[in-house]
């Protein structure tokens, strides 16, 4: 058993080193918020993702899309079936084509993925000063640290950036962003966001709240995921602690 | 041939056919197995086990993909959020390939601590070799298949090494890539060899247990098995024994899929392969890195051989010098534990194995540059140097004379 144990430690060791390999380093430490979705038994928490949506919908949809996130799948927000049809209808999209092959637009709809604010990249592009924002479907596993890294993003503007610091035209200091300069401009301004729940949208609350909503979109199996993970592990624990008693029993006269 | 005798006609029927019955009874059952094994040697079933795990969760997963370039990420995506627990699938394919390589080589370092590639196993410790080989190859082209930005930039610096070679180097190039870049027909032939290699490996894993059975287990003494009394069979004592060690490693291995699902991977693939954007930082997965970082140690070119070759040379070479281990290694005992000198070279070498995989996922600048190159010359002094003259210079410590006898003392 000693033995076992040690070989465990060895394994995660192993883990640990090349973990710590893995992690690239940036310049400034992330803040990290204490997400309900964090830790062993870690969930989305209903109430903060209708909010985060609301912001990314008010706020961050106007630029960025969410290409991999269908219209139906707000459902595992919070949104009823009335309110995702009139999500999805507020931007249009090519139909299929007619019976005479005349391609015209349609309203989109619940199956449709979150239609994408500009047609293609280059329109996003050319619209936003030369750097199309980045579609947000996995921004939280696309960048180390995650949700930390969103968070942190979203509330690390600075009107004053350290000395020597040049930031050029139409870029904003932000210490988070690698080299510190970002197109984005800031975001999270007090009471940017209405919130149907009456929350007070202070620049921190909807710092986490998006957080948590693009988390979500980039992970919406999470839930089932940690949950599922509990049972496997309870069965395994149980079947694991069976086999070692039947292994001492047929051990018991060879030792 | 096997004690193997059954009352069911229709099975004797088929036995007297076809012995597959008799077969597996005495390869599953009676095989005589040393009493002594510990827990090292769980190593071996585990990866045998994971391999099993790859192939099933590979097969499901292929349903669902798509190999084109501008399809793969997507469908990736596809599984993960719409294919009934598509996520499930995938991160136990994704990491499985960790613990894949964790157990291989845990099962390595266990085989050099015991000196389980000495005569009569050698044959048995090529394959074994061979298998680790194929299994690179496999793993690094399952890593192109999702297209994000790792597997585009890694492949693309992965394959761009065979151009070091002088006159054939360029035309291998052009072969894997099927082409003039990393583009959609790489992704074609990575994917059909993706597919197929994992059922070589299956072959060569029957060969490597065919060769195990021929010549017998090693223990943790080194010595033969001489008297019945040394060994027990494989069933029950060993069968429950690998199950149970199955159950310990279940749950290391759930414990990412469920919690740290991405533990191991790089964000950036996560982000679209896109030829107009290099990472900063491009990184292969954490079971090659050892290897990378003997690549990244030759910096100068001397007289007409350019670093790059050096380095590529050198990265081959670690691996093949494996099969060279039997006779570099002139000691006549196996286990490190009669060994006192070997025993401190060898946890020498797992330090430095691991400064190695530390160097090759920092970026290649100052103090971890000269850190990489001593590690490197380290890993070859190891096995041609130190190796042939430990044999020489150590004393042994006395060997016990049969398996069984420390055992019957304890107990006495």
């Amino acid at each position: 058993m000693r033995k076992l144990i040690l070989s465990a430690l060895v394994a995660t060791g192993l883990v640990g080193a090349s973990g710590a390999a893995l992690a690239s380093s940036g310049g400034e430490p992330l803040m990290k918020p204490n997400f309900s979705f964090n830790g062993f038994f870690g969930r989305y928490e209903p109430a903060q993702l209708k909010r985060g949506f609301e912001v990314f919908h008010q706020v961050c949809s106007n630029c960025h899309g969410l290409r991999l996130v269908a219209y139906r799948n707000l459902a595992s927000v919070g949104l009823t079936a009335d309110e995702i049809k009139a999500v999805a209808a507020e931007r249009d999209i090519d139909d299929a084509p007619n019976d005479e092959g005349i391609i015209s637009k349609r309203a989109g709809r619940a199956s449709d993925k979150y239609i994408s604010p500009f047609p293609n990249e280059k329109a996003a592009a050319s619209a936003n000063g030369g750097a199309a924002p980045p579609d947000l479907s996995l921004m939280a596993k696309a960048r180390v640290g995650g949700p930390n890294y969103i968070y942190s993003l979203m509330l690390g503007f600075s009107d004053n950036p350290p000395e020597h610091h040049v930031v050029p035209e139409g870029k904003y200091y932000n210490k988070y962003f690698p080299g510190g300069n970002i197109s984005m401009p800031p975001q999270l301004m007090e009471d940017m966001v209405t919130y149907a729940d009456g929350t007070k949208a202070s620049p921190e609350r909807m710092a986490e709240d998006i957080s948590v909503f693009l988390n979500w979109a980039a992970e919406p199996e999470l839930d089932a995921r940690k949950s599922l993970g509990l049972w496997v592990m309870g069965f395994l624990a149980v079947f694991t602690a069976m086999l070692y008693a039947l292994k001492r029993q047929i051990w018991k006269n060879i030792h | 041939m096997s004690g193997f005798q059954t009352n069911n006609k229709v099975v004797s029927w088929l036995d007297q056919r076809l012995p597959i019955f008799s077969m597996l009874h005495h390869s599953g059952v009676e095989y005589p197995t040393p009493r002594n094994l510990n827990y090292w040697w769980n190593f071996g079933s585990l990866a045998g086990f994971v391999l099993v795990i790859m192939l099933l969760t590979g097969i499901f997963l292929v349903m669902n993909y798509s190999s084109h370039t501008s399809l793969a990420f997507d469908s990736v995506e596809r599984i993960m959020r719409d294919v009934n627990y598509g996520w499930l699938l995938r991160y136990l394919h994704m990491n499985g390939a960790s613990m894949f390589f964790i157990l291989v080589y845990i099962h390595i370092f266990r085989n050099l601590y015991y000196g389980s590639y000495k005569a009569p196993r050698e044959v048995l410790w090529w394959v074994g070799i061979i298998i680790f080989l194929a299994m690179m190859g496999t793993a690094f082209m399952g890593y192109v298949l999702p297209w994000g930005q790792m597997s585009f930039w890694g492949a693309t610096v992965i394959t761009n090494l065979f151009s070091a070679f002088p006159i054939v180097g360029d035309p291998i190039r052009t072969l894997l890539w099927g082409g003039f870049s990393v583009d959609n027909p790489t992704l074609n032939r990575f994917f059909s060899l993706h597919y197929l290699l994992p059922f070589v490996i299956l072959g060569l894993v029957v060969v490597h247990v065919w060769a195990l059975h021929s010549v017998k287990s090693n223990n943790p003494l080194g010595i033969d098995m001489k008297t019945p009394a040394d060994s027990i069979p494989f069933h029950p004592y060993y069968t429950i024994k690998d199950l149970f060690g199955i159950g310990l490693f279940l749950m290391f291995y759930m414990a990412f899929v469920f919690w740290a699902p991405n533990f191991f991977g790089e964000p950036d693939n996560y982000i679209p392969a896109n030829p107009m954007v290099t990472p900063p930082h491009i990184v292969p997965e954490w079971y090659f890195l050892p290897f990378y970082a003997i690549l990244r140690a030759f910096t100068q070119d001397i007289w007409f051989i350019s670093a790059k070759l050096q380095g590529v040379v050198a990265m081959f070479s670690a691996i093949i010098i494996l099969f060279f281990l039997p006779w570099l290694d002139t000691s006549k005992v196996r286990s490190a534990k009669f060994r006192p000198l070997y025993r401190q070279f060898f946890w020498l070498f797992l330090v430095d194995c691991l400064v190695l995989g530390y160097v090759g996922g920092k970026p290649a600048e100052g103090v971890l540059i000269t850190i990489g190159q001593i590690a490197t010359a380290y890993y070859f002094a190891h096995f041609l140097i130190i190796m042939p003259l430990l044999g020489k210079i150590e004393k042994p410590k006395a060997l016990p004379a049969s398996i069984s006898a420390p055992v019957l003392k304890e107990k006495a």
